[in-house]
């Protein structure tokens, strides 16, 4: 399958030939792909593509998975509208 | 590593890249940058990405003007590639009280005879520059229709990789542990990664400032505090200014990408380096955007994050030498405002170093300031 079709983030619309080249420019971390190109910033927060984007670094690195850093996890767990929090509703109220 | 360099400096965010890149274009390339961690990850990275000309203060008047000048050539000054999302669409500044208002008249006056196309405008200009403001919750208005918006990341790495096309080194995820000196001159940086002979030493390090400083044995008057900011999904473009207010303490800005960003600062926050993300900012925020942005309150919140702002008595950045330790300059305290005055601050230390004229007359910005008690306080900050 052609590189170009395979979305690893697909909040920000990146391909995996997207990632790649961001790699070969020297963006080799988690946090600095996250700067430069949004991934992991959209709706899912890292949630979809912080695997596959660590998966993809590990091995253009030629490290081990488990050596690298993952995205900062960042508040809230779930999307709230801020009016809801203002007035202090719960999750379930603002649907 | 290499072992020696005319000039280290300390810091890779939006100052460091700055530096090193007027540096370079000045004709000095013997020059290494050493970060921490990665680029940006400090304040640069973690700002709320706003640029504005509307100060109070002569100086920082001064500062903004040319920064934006730079700002609007900065993409092909600094050859770059990528974007960097630069947004010309104003801010809009709103006061709470007639006495504010009255303030804001003043600035203008002064922010006019600087060259800054700043404006007092009424609460019904300001109502069809932002319609969706609510009309209870604000007095009056000042708009300054070429302050905005710009990537901080984006910038970072293209006054990065400008630096570095003509010759300047850079080393991240090296710490520096040690400045050392011999007869009240810098000689020495000992890194995690090794050490580095110089001369010439710039402290860039944004919120930990204070501690390079001790290094030399230096009491910086400058300390650290959190300040956060939160952002929405992204929907349509339908807020052109940023809207500020300094009494109502926050801004609120839609960027280019579409998400909204929004800060605000706690009055009793305690100094130091933490930067955690805290329930009471996301409820005193999201209270204060639905009463003043009513329409804002209807977007989710996406993420929420903490930055240092380095503060200095004045509120106003700290340039120069010092008079305690020869080759030790400083690029600190920028008080929350340090992404914004890059422009400036990479020209001004470059020329101090390279002992050029300067591009604009900073005499009132020397930490000799504070001893002489000859200080204007900086009002206009969030």
């Amino acid at each position: 399958m052609n590189e170009k079709d395979i979305i690893v983030c697909r909040c920000s619309d990146i391909s995996l030939y997207d990632l790649k080249k961001l790699m070969e420019q020297g963006y080799t971390s988690f946090v600095e792909l996250k700067q430069i190109a949004r991934i992991g910033m959209g709706p899912c927060q890292g949630r979809t593509c912080s695997l596959l984007v660590l998966k993809e670094l590990a091995k253009f690195l030629d490290v081990p998975f488990e050596t690298l850093t993952p995205p900062t996890v960042r508040p809230t767990m779930s999307a709230l509208k801020l009016k809801m929090i203002a007035k202090g509703k719960n999750n379930e109220e603002q649907r | 590593m290499k072992n020696n360099a005319k000039v280290v400096i300390i810091g890779g965010g939006i100052s460091g890249v700055a530096i090193a890149y007027n540096l370079a274009k000045m004709g000095e390339t013997d020059v290494i940058v050493l970060e921490k961690d990665h680029l940006a990850s400090g304040a640069t990275g973690r700002c709320g990405a706003g640029i504005r000309q509307q100060w109070g203060t002569k100086m920082n008047c001064l500062m903004a003007k040319k920064s934006i000048e730079f700002f609007e050539t900065a993409k092909e000054e600094l050859d770059y590639d990528g974007d960097l999302q630069f947004k010309q669409k104003g801010y809009l500044l709103v006061s709470s009280t007639k006495e504010e208002d009255k303030e804001f008249e003043q600035n203008v006056i002064l922010q006019n005879k600087i060259g800054i196309p700043a404006r007092k405008i009424t609460k019904k200009e300001a109502l069809k520059i932002v319609p969706h403001l609510n009309p209870d919750a604000f007095y009056g208005a000042a708009f300054c229709p070429t302050d905005g918006h710009l990537n901080p990341f984006t910038t970072t790495d293209a006054f990065y990789k400008a630096a570095k096309r003509m010759g300047i080194t850079f080393y991240t995820q090296t710490e520096v542990l040690d400045i050392k000196t011999k007869n009240k001159k810098i000689t020495e940086v000992i890194t995690t990664n090794g050490s580095i002979k110089t001369e010439t030493v710039v402290n860039a390090a944004g919120g930990h400032s204070y501690n390079i400083g001790q290094m030399v044995g230096l009491d910086l008057p400058v300390y650290s505090e959190n300040h956060e900011i939160l952002v929405t999904e992204a929907v349509e473009q339908m807020q052109g200014p940023m809207v500020i207010s300094f009494s109502q303490n926050f801004y609120c800005q839609q960027t280019p990408h579409g998400s909204f960003i929004m800060g605000r600062g706690e009055p009793d926050k305690k100094p130091g380096l933490n930067v955690e993300s805290t329930h009471l900012f996301l409820d005193r925020m999201s209270k204060t955007i639905t009463k003043i942005l009513p329409k804002i309150g209807e977007l989710r919140l996406v993420r929420q994050w903490g930055g240092l702002y380095n503060i200095s008595p004045d509120h106003q950045p700290i340039y120069g030498p010092v008079k305690e330790v020869k080759g030790f300059y400083l690029a600190i305290g920028f008080s929350g405002h340090g992404f914004m005055f890059a422009p400036v601050t990479g020209m001004i230390i470059a020329e101090m170093i390279l002992k050029k004229p300067f591009s604009i007359d900073i005499s009132g910005l020397t930490i000799d300031r504070f001893e002489k008690g000859n200080i204007t306080i900086e009002g206009n900050v969030v």
